[in-house]
């Protein structure tokens, strides 16, 4: 049913962002307007590639780029598969407004350099797009660990000690992630495993020793566990808060800790498996360890003052929600999963846009500072509201749609305990975000000065991915065919169970 | 003309090493001419080899026509043919890009500089080419006695370092003799494809064995394996800058790959491993010293010493593939030996480059010289991302062969300290490029302060510049063409040796390693 | 006991000069003393290098040939030449690393106006 088709659409979709590092880095200074304009129409491009690809992919026909070889038997090569694709179009669509976002926010903030910003930006974007299309694992972690390079410049960019420190705390972190990856790989190659991510798991075929499966699992899901904040591996995450706002949005709310789910993704149904990690139990310490995380982070989240690192706090939280879906190993769990890190993104990127603009208009950090901001800044905090409402999961916002199928997925393999975890932490998720909300617009600004809202290029984003969050929970499918392409991965991860979703087409 | 090939890469070097003393006598140019020239043919004769090892197989060379057992043979194989040509194209970026304060830091003599350059190359290449024994020795000889006299001309603090770089290097040279007079009496032969099939049979043969210790011990102390180490720092540290840039990629890697030719060519496989563990030995003190080294570059405020701290682990991890001895692991270890000298070559000049521009060497002072010297630092953070081992760049190829090797045996220390080195790599290098682009300038480092090596009298920076009172890093200004672009150059070829690593890893090392 | 460092009389002979040139090298403060430490060095090997060539009853490797071809040749005969012909160039790189240790001395003392490591280490420091 699925043909590929030789194309060089995905590795346009990764050059792309690279082309306009490039440009950023030529127009510097002179032409701020120029350079800045290379992210938006870069970002424009490459939704326009990703939905060329989008219709082939439904269809069954997977463009692919084979680059070069990398080490003898194993190509660099990219693919739109249908997972790679959701990744891939998250991205790129939300680029386009962080892209805009991030010139209101930087020139208000006065940031200082301003071209090395947008470049490692830019190239941190095309990092991310290869992670989504890498077609076998050792693609993969190579653009895992140059994500994890580009980044390191937009964590320390303030060039302040905490931010140095910060920026270390991250390297240790995602180098170190990014070597077990290294390792597994290896050992895979070793074992003459051909490492191309295969729906139902490239390793479900092999005769492996137990001890060599749990081996290779402790490294590949450790090593994409660092970036999606599994605990005990979450700690730089908050640290990295440090960063412009823009990047907090982004990168630590989409890029960079999706890439840790989305290989999580990967590492579950691509690389072992429904059966595999069925017949291991590993489903089970998976699905524990990030239970823990999802309630212990909640509930961290609530004792946080500081906007930001309270959403960092949740989406720790929130990571957890997917890395569980992939571990209930059904086909309902992993279409919640894969929802959710649409959904997630699409939330909480408007959630850090709002921390950044109040941060622009009134340099307030702190979420005991925030009293009657809503009525000065009505529109920025009324997509608070709406973004919290999505994330706590009150239909009909797209992250209520996720959470329903995890749910659903819950019951389906009948663990019903998990899905009290998700709705317990859902309760909570309202404790930290409900009275921001009611602060800002229920009680009264202690001070009076008077701010109104931010920048359009800030606000405009603000209302359009806010927007979203509502547009995709009613309608998942419009116009990017997330639900879709989600059903699609599920079906073919597992062939032999109808899922309930069955695709709405 | 063909045939005669290797005489042009090692024989060339060796004539002009002598006439350059005495044309630069009275030529100043002529001396720096001609040692560029000269490289340019060895290496250039370097890569003709290659091309015709790839197309014809492995050919031999009798030197003066006397055919072995008789007579000294070299011997070029794809492994020596590629090691000789990274050894020659290293050394004529480096030669190029040091000309303008090699020859002050010299003591305004080019004419001996450049012979000595000539020379040490001479014996590099002679060493990689060689297939005899004991000619091995004397080309280990000419090697080092040119570094001891490169290293010593480098001012007061070199003079010491040199002359215990000397004492070291000549026991390091007498063992290895010692080792070959051993292995000679009980075999009879110094020709090594001789020496290999009688060793097959005299592995019980005490001589052999004491021997085998010998020679580890001698290329040890001259590889400067853990706890073998110790001139090394000394000496890179205290070298003048165009020297460090040029004995740091190439002479412990050459002396590395001595090493390795012993286990690739003259012992067989799996060799005394029953009696005197040699192999085991190396792969131990090679995990020791990949750790040791990066601990110890962490904790060094003068960034040539770090450098040479990070060469003792680097080193080391050559020893690591040596002591694994599977085909691949000889690979990865070869491997690294290419991509270590362009690396750690880009890393060398770059710090030199800085040194001869603003006078710094502390890793503390470099705050915010990114910007001012934009090509030579981004050379820089390229060689050090390699040398951290982010894909694709040539740093982690190697780690990822070396890992696979360690797999394949089941040698899961070996799979941990070399992933783990990375990291290690990670916390000294980044703690520098964390200066050099994160930081801002700092106000002048020398006001009070009577640390000779950062004050700005330094010999490289100009007095009058002295009485300038802006930080000594605003005034920097990026290096001229000829310094830059060969830094720029081999900071590229760190990527471009890991995006092509398939190419010579597949027709180059692999085939090498396996015929042998 | 004594009969075993009888029987291998040169090989104790080379491995007590080692150690004497190694004491020298690394236990004297004197740079002087260290060049004659690898002096001693050198030397015990290339005595090493002789007397392994050693052949009791052997005699000059020069052929002798009575009538123009040399008739029943037995290596036996004869002295091993080879070591011997190694041992002039090792004796020739040895000459070399002394005179370049010699000139590094002389460059030393007028430097520092002293021979001894621990008084250059002083002398560095201030």
């Amino acid at each position: 049913m699925n043909e590929t088709t030789a194309s060089a659409l995905p590795l346009a979709a990764v050059l792309v962002p690279v082309g306009a590092a490039l440009l950023a880095s030529l127009t510097t200074g002179r032409w701020p307007n120029l350079r800045d304009a290379w992210a938006t129409l870069a970002g424009i491009a490459m939704v326009v590639i990703a939905v060329l690809m989008l219709t082939d992919t439904l269809d069954g026909r997977i463009h692919r780029t084979v680059l070069l070889e990398l080490s003898p038997g194993i190509d660099v090569a990219l693919r739109a598969d249908p997972a790679g694709m959701i990744f891939g179009l998250l991205v790129s669509v939300l680029w386009v407004l962080a892209g805009v976002y991030a010139v209101g926010y930087m020139r208000g903030e006065h940031e200082q350099k301003q071209t090395r910003f947008f470049a490692a930006f830019a190239l941190s974007i095309a990092a991310a797009a290869g992670v989504a299309l890498a077609e076998n694992l050792l693609t993969f972690v190579l653009f895992y660990e140059l994500l994890s390079l580009f980044t390191y410049p937009l964590v320390t960019h303030r060039e302040t000690e905490t931010a140095l420190v910060a920026g270390r705390k991250y390297l240790a972190y995602t180098l170190s992630g990014g070597l077990m990856l290294i390792g597994a790989t290896a050992w895979l190659h070793v074992l003459g495993v051909d490492a191309t991510f295969t729906a139902g798991g490239f390793l479900g075929g092999v005769e492996l020793d137990s001890a060599t499966q749990w081996g290779l699992f402790v490294l590949l899901a450790g090593g994409v566990g660092v970036k999606a904040g599994v605990m005990p591996l979450h700690s730089w995450l908050p640290s990295a808060m440090v960063a412009p706002t823009p990047v907090s949005a982004l990168l630590h709310a989409v890029a960079v800790v999706k890439a840790g789910v989305f290989g999580m993704v990967r590492v579950g149904v691509f690389v072992f498996g429904a059966a595999l990690l069925d017949d291991m139990g590993a489903w089970l310490v998976l699905a524990v360890m990030s239970a823990g995380t999802l309630l212990i982070a909640s509930i961290l989240a609530l004792r946080h003052d500081n906007l930001k690192r309270r959403l960092a706090y949740s989406t720790i939280s929130h990571l957890s929600y997917i890395v569980l879906g992939v571990a209930l190993i059904g086909p309902l769990a992993l279409t919640g999963a894969l929802l959710h890190i649409v959904g997630h993104g699409v939330t909480k990127i408007t959630l850090f846009f709002v921390a950044g603009a109040i941060h622009v208009r009134t340099h307030k950090e702190n979420v005991s500072e925030l009293d009657g901001i809503g009525r000065q800044m009505p529109i920025t905090m009324g997509s608070f509201a709406l973004a919290s409402l999505s994330m706590v999961g009150i239909p009909p916002f797209i992250l209520f749609t996720s959470k329903l199928y995890l749910g659903w997925g819950a019951v389906e393999v009948g663990q019903q305990a998990f899905l009290m975890v998700y709705l317990v932490s859902g309760l909570i998720a309202s404790g930290y975000l409900f009275p921001i909300v009611i602060r800002a617009f229920l009680r009264s600004s202690p001070d009076h000065t008077r701010y109104g809202e931010a920048d359009v290029r800030m606000v405009a984003p603000i209302a359009v991915t806010a927007v979203l969050a509502l547009v995709w929970g009613i309608a998942p499918d419009l116009p990017l065919g997330f639900f879709e392409l989600a059903s699609t991965v599920a079906d073919a991860a597992f062939p032999q169970s109808v899922a309930l979703a069955g695709g709405t087409s | 003309m063909e045939q005669q090939l290797p005489v042009f890469i090692v024989g060339a070097p060796l004539l002009f090493s002598v006439i350059v003393p005495i044309l630069g006598r009275k030529w100043r140019l002529s001396a720096f001419v001609i040692a560029v020239g000269t490289v340019a043919v060895s290496a250039v004769a370097s890569a003709l080899s290659l091309e015709r090892v790839l197309r014809d197989g492995t050919f031999r060379y009798y030197l003066g026509g006397w055919e072995p057992p008789v007579g000294i043979e070299w011997v070029i194989d794809e492994v020596s043919a590629v090691v000789s040509l990274v050894v020659t194209s290293v050394s004529l970026l480096v030669v190029i890009s040091t000309r303008r304060w090699a020859e002050r830091e010299a003591g305004d003599r080019p004419g001996i500089f450049y012979g000595l350059v000539l020379l040490l190359l001479a014996g590099l290449t002679g060493i990689v080419i060689t297939g005899d024994l004991f000619n091995l020795f004397v080309f280990l000889e000419i090697a080092s006695l040119a570094a001891y006299g490169l290293v010593f001309i480098g001012g007061r603090r070199a003079m010491l370092a040199g002359f215990r770089y000397l004492i070291i290097g000549s026991i390091g040279g007498a063992f290895y003799l010692l080792g070959v007079g051993f292995i000679y009496f009980a075999t009879g032969t110094l020709n090594m494809i001789e020496a290999r099939q009688l060793l097959e049979e005299a592995e019980s043969v005490r001589a052999v064995q004491v021997g085998a210790v010998f020679i580890f011990t001698g290329l040890g102390l001259k590889m400067a394996l853990v706890p073998m180490h110790l001139w090394l720092p000394d000496a890179y540290e205290h070298a003048p800058s165009s020297v460090n840039s040029l004995i740091a990629p190439v002479m412990t890697k050459v002396a590395a790959y001595a090493m390795l030719r012993m286990f690739l060519s003259v012992f067989p496989a799996g060799y005394l491993s029953g009696t005197v563990p040699i192999a085991d030995a190396l792969l131990i003190l090679g995990l020791v010293g990949i750790v040791f080294g990066s601990v110890a570059a962490a904790g060094q405020t003068d960034i040539r010493r770090m450098l040479a701290y990070s060469s003792i682990s680097q080193l080391a991890f050559i020893a690591v593939g040596i002591g694994l001895g599977t085909p691949l692991a000889l690979a990865a270890a070869l491997l690294h030996v290419v991509n270590h000298a362009a690396m750690k070559a880009t890393l060398f000049l770059a710090t030199a480059s800085v040194r001869f521009r603003v006078g710094l060497q502390r890793t503390h002072n470099l705050a915010g010289l990114g910007p001012r010297m934009p090509l030579t630092m981004g050379a820089f953070a390229v060689g050090s991302v390699a040398m951290v081992g982010i894909p694709p760049t040539a740093g982690f190829f190697s780690k990822w062969y070396m890992v696979q090797a360690g797999v394949a045996e089941g040698q899961w220390v070996v799979v941990a300290v070399v992933l783990l080195s990375s990291l290690l790599t990670a916390v000294y290098l980044f703690k520098v490029l964390e200066q050099v682009y994160l930081r801002p300038a700092k106000p002048e480092p020398s006001a009070h302060h009577n640390d000779e090596h950062d004050s700005p009298a330094d010999s490289a920076v100009q007095p009058a510049e002295q009485e300038a009172m802006r930080p000594v890093v605003e005034r920097a200004r990026e290096a001229p063409l000829d310094v830059w672009l060969p830094i720029v150059l081999l900071g590229a070829a760190t990527v471009v040796l890991g995006v092509l690593n398939v190419v010579i890893m597949e027709h180059v090392l692999l085939p090498g390693v396996e015929v042998s | 006991m004594i009969d075993e460092v009888a029987a291998r009389f040169p090989y104790w002979a080379t491995a007590v000069l080692i150690v004497v040139g190694l004491y020298g090298m690394i236990g004297k403060r004197s740079l002087v003393k260290q060049v004659i430490g690898l002096s001693i060095f050198q030397s015990a090997i290339i005595l090493f290098f002789v007397s392994g060539s050693l052949l009791e009853g052997a005699t000059l490797p020069i052929l002798y040939s009575v009538h123009g071809v040399a008739e029943h040749v037995d290596p036996d005969d004869y002295v091993n030449p080879l070591p011997h012909v190694l041992m002039l160039t090792a004796i020739v790189v040895g000459v070399a690393i002394t005179g370049v240790a010699l000139s590094f001395l002389v460059s030393i003392y007028r430097e520092f106006g002293t021979l001894d490591e621990r008084e250059m280490l002083d002398e560095m420091r201030k």
